[in-house]
């Protein structure tokens, strides 16, 4: 895939990070472009969550810099991150079971609105303009994901495809800069995987947003990724290009395991 | 108009935006709203795309073929190729891309409008084999603005394109209106053909304007009718409702949001004429069975008890016959407690007619909905007829016929009991095949339906099967297989069944079990079975399909055509047919021949003395593995109904 990228839009320099005596990451750096997809990948504890966490501001490394769009990052907690423009899915489906497909994704709206609470409990004057905007906003990522059939169904009864969708669309629904998936396609069958795949390329490719992944299914990682970052215990193991990574005897090594000698 | 008549799309297109311009002429649900286009805002879309049309060298006499779910950009694209003095050639969207690639070869189309980027992909792919295919245009641009080819163009901007074109080329537009004429060829529309390749069925406008005229005026259509416009466009009877109908009456067609929410749609929208086939009544009416199941005992007991109450009065309700008091009383408040908001749940709550075609529904789908006070009519068409043939008059109502002829519609019946018709829908012919028109299409212009039947006393005229398998049997008698197999078939504890007699002294059937429903059935009588071969065998099964093939012999001999054809022996198959095995084609037809040969020696036990044969039979299973199952199955003698003499 020869495609081009933007400027470095987010930068990970030397970050350490531990729990008491668990050192979950060390010195890991890398970047990210504008449009890029990125992918990281590494065996179970290898601190590809924890990376995501650091990234939106959850966790706070004790060692190293993060870079977003040029600023230089202090202490910060996730809802400004998702001010800045992060948003997230997580590994574990986090939607609200009770809520319909279309609520759930007006909550991704929350960050946008400015009308304050009482406004919007009446549902009068600016609150119920403000309101027709954000539908019409959730209405396009509900098309977008094709997923119009199931707008007033509550999630609980949808299957877990599906709700990983919604989960998508939720975090769209902030309008990102920069998206982070965790295991978008964690259990899902093929046929799922590879509409999950499509949706994933689609966003990147009609909104022009940035995408940091973790995916396990290393068929998937090279068919959609244009970058690949591998962790292994905690540290950077190769950084590259997927056909550059699939080559590289370290990640073999860490992968398939290798003889001592 | 200049020459007056209103005898083309085109034309009535015109007119409409004149006499209800501001009317709703089309909706569609997109982005979770109805929108709604006008009649005068629809006709400056068809006008510009018809100029569109032309600035990519579309010329008078060309064919485009469309393809995609209901939109209304597509049927603005089949007005809008009428206008520009081309013929549309509409196509199912969810064939693969070597079935279209046949019809879009054979219908010689230079032009294809698709909906998106699935359809582009699927043409891109044949491309290379279609050498008349010269541009195609896609309505929805999502994904496709990569594909940077010089052929293919967005629907946005043939229609700017056609704009300045229109404004360029004053006249242009209005002259192209007044050259057509009814005679001219308004359509091409292929038939799915169960039997070798599809053809394609050349309709005029005439055929299409008198035939939705005629309809539209037996049935009282108005102005205000809603029609949801959701089956396949390339279905002649979703070109005539939610087409021509619409031109001619000048009624709202709404297009849902997509094929997944037509339910939610069909609620939200309230249509007032509504068509389906069996299958669709079918599946509301298991839908709202399951539901009632999980309900709360008290109104799961309401429910029934209003049924009940329906069953047994509404139909009369509806036909306008005699009801006692109270029993109109109780139906006046089962309305408001279960027939309002069980129709209004559904989206049934304003039809003023429904109508089901395409093949034989079950007589308690049927009764269900008109008890509930729902005008559902059976209708027997065909694309050549440009749909109507016949249909059922208000309060003449029969689950059993299709009805009287439409106005202007002749039939006669051929001594070999195949339907004839002449009608003003008479199609002009299949494109590129004279030879397959002159075997369907006589030279003075009556049409072979290739379907058996005959009037009953009524006058209703009555389809039993297709004419080439309706055969005699030894004393004469008709003998119509798939009018006696459906009619086990409508028992839901009857998958399926095979009836032989051609050349027999009697009619004798071969029965598979519902396996779930006898199952079922089996339980709550604490009957207990291990497999489909086992309770096939039991005797309480037996008896069970005993009454069944009884009460359908009870049916028979009411009717003087059949009562000849009563079945006298039957078996219970003691496997299932299956597509697997070869018994049944994919869309699950039972394969007549094969079953002659497999079981030869079970139909010969039918026609001797015994009462019990032992077979045995290779069977693939649903692994793929495949064995051979042991079974003794019992042969029954059924008894005869007497015909009923009238007094």
């Amino acid at each position: 895939m020869a495609r081009t990228f933007g400027e470095v839009l987010l930068n990970v320099d030397n970050i350490s990070l531990s729990f008491g005596g668990v050192q979950a990451l060390k010195d890991v750096s890398f970047s990210v472009r504008e449009g890029q997809v990125l992918a990281i990948i590494g065996p179970n504890g290898a601190g590809k969550s924890s990376m995501l966490n650091v990234i939106n501001g959850f966790y706070h490394p004790q060692h190293g810099t993060i870079t977003y769009q040029g600023q230089t990052r202090s202490r910060m907690k996730p809802h400004q991150a998702a001010r800045q423009g992060i948003a997230r899915t997580f590994q574990n489906i986090a939607l609200f079971r009770g809520m319909s497909t279309l609520d759930n994704i007006m909550t991704g709206r929350n960050t946008k609105m400015h009308v304050n609470l009482l406004w919007q409990a009446l549902h009068v004057g600016p609150a119920r303009k403000e309101e027709l905007e954000h539908r019409e906003v959730v209405e396009r990522i509900i098309d977008f994901l094709e997923i119009e059939h199931i707008r007033k169904t509550p999630v609980g009864r949808l299957p877990y495809g599906l709700q990983k969708r919604v989960e998508l669309g939720r975090a769209l629904a902030a309008e990102p800069t920069l998206l982070l998936l965790d295991e978008p396609m964690a259990g899902m069958n093929v046929e799922e995987k590879e509409d999950m795949s499509r949706f994933i390329l689609d966003v990147n490719d009609e909104f022009g947003t940035t995408i940091v992944l973790i995916e396990h299914d290393m068929g998937v990682v090279m068919d959609i990724s244009d970058h690949v970052v591998v962790l292994n215990y905690g540290r950077k193991l190769a950084d590259g290009s997927p056909e550059e990574v699939r080559s590289n005897q370290d990640v073999i090594g860490a992968y398939l395991g290798v003889a001592d000698g | 108009m200049a020459n007056g008549a209103l005898d083309t799309f085109p034309k009535l297109l015109i007119e409409n935006a004149k006499v209800r311009g501001a009317r709703p002429a089309i909706r569609e649900k997109d982005y979770g709203i109805w929108q709604t286009w006008t009649w005068s805002q629809a006709e400056r879309e068809i006008r510009a795309l018809a100029c569109g049309l032309k600035t990519i060298g579309f010329e008078r006499g060309d064919h485009l073929a469309i393809i995609g779910e209901n939109r209304p950009q597509l049927y603005w694209a089949m007005v809008a190729t009428q206008m520009a003095g081309g013929i549309p050639v509409p196509m199912y969207q969810d064939a693969v891309a070597e079935e279209m690639q046949y019809i879009l070869e054979h219908a010689d189309a230079s032009v294809a409008l698709v909906e998106d980027q699935e359809q582009v992909d699927k043409l891109l792919e044949i491309k290379d084999r279609c050498p008349k295919l010269q541009q195609i245009i896609y309505k929805d641009p999502r994904g496709l603005d990569d594909y940077d080819l010089p052929y293919l163009h967005s629907l946005d901007d043939i229609l700017a394109k056609g704009r300045a074109y229109d404004s360029a080329h004053v006249g242009f537009v209005d002259t192209a209106i007044t050259e057509g004429k009814g005679s001219d060829l308004a359509i091409m529309l292929y038939t799915s053909g169960t039997t070798g390749k599809p053809k394609g069925v050349m309709l005029s406008f005439d055929n299409l304007i008198i035939s939705a005229r005629n309809g539209a005026l037996d049935d009282k259509l108005s102005e205000n009718e809603e029609v949801l416009a959701y089956l396949p466009m390339a279905w002649v009877g979703d070109n005539l409702f939610s087409l021509c109908q619409s031109y001619v009456v000048g009624f709202c067609v709404n297009c849902p949001e997509s094929s997944e929410t037509v339910l939610t749609d069909l609620r939200e929208i309230g249509p007032t004429y509504f068509f389906a086939p069996p299958r669709i009544f079918e599946n509301i009416l298991t839908t709202v069975m399951i539901r009632m199941e999980d309900a709360a005992p008290f109104k799961r007991k309401m429910f029934h008890y209003f049924m009940d109450l329906a069953k047994r009065v509404g139909i009369r309700i509806l036909d306008k016959k005699p009801v006692n008091f109270s029993d109109r009383l109780l139906y006046g408040l089962g309305n408001i407690l279960v027939y309002g908001p069980l129709k209004n749940i559904l989206g049934f709550s304003r039809v003023r007619l429904a109508y089901t075609a395409g093949e034989a529904i079950g007589p308690d789908i049927f009764d269900f909905y008109r008890s509930l006070g729902m005008n559902i009519k059976q209708l027997y068409g065909s694309t050549e007829a440009s749909v109507l043939i016949t249909a059922q008059p208000d309060g003449e109502v029969k689950a059993d016929t299709v009805g009287k002829p439409y106005t202007g519609v002749e039939i006669r019946i051929e001594d070999s009991g195949e339907v004839m018709f002449k009608s003003p829908g008479v199609f002009v012919g299949y494109y590129k095949s004279e030879e397959a028109t002159a075997e369907t299409k006589t030279s003075d212009g009556w049409v072979h339906t290739g379907d058996a039947g005959f009037f009953d006393p009524d006058g209703h005229l009555k389809i039993i099967d297709r004419a080439k398998d309706v055969g005699k049997l030894t004393d004469g008698s008709m003998f119509a297989p798939k009018y006696i197999e459906n009619k086990l078939k409508f028992f839901p504890y009857i998958k399926e069944a095979v009836a032989f007699g051609s050349d027999r002294d009697h009619v004798s059937i071969f029965v598979n079990i519902d396996l779930e429903a006898v199952g079922n059935w089996a339980e709550r009588r604490n009957i207990a079975y291990s497999g489909y071969t086992d309770l096939a065998g039991q005797v309480a099964v037996y008896d069970l399909i005993q009454g069944c093939v009884e009460k359908v012999n009870t049916d028979l001999a009411a009717d003087e055509h059949l009562s000849g054809s009563q079945i006298r022996r039957y078996l219970i198959l003691h496997k299932e047919l299956d597509a697997d095995d070869g018994e049944l084609t994919r869309t699950r037809k039972v394969r007549r021949g094969f079953i002659n040969e497999k079981y030869g020696d079970l139909i010969e036990a039918l026609y001797s003395d015994m009462t019990q044969i032992t077979v045995e039979a290779d069977v693939t299973f649903e692994d793929g593995r495949s064995g051979t199952i042991k079974a003794d199955v019992v042969i029954r003698d059924a008894a005869i109904g007497q015909m009923k003499v009238a007094i």
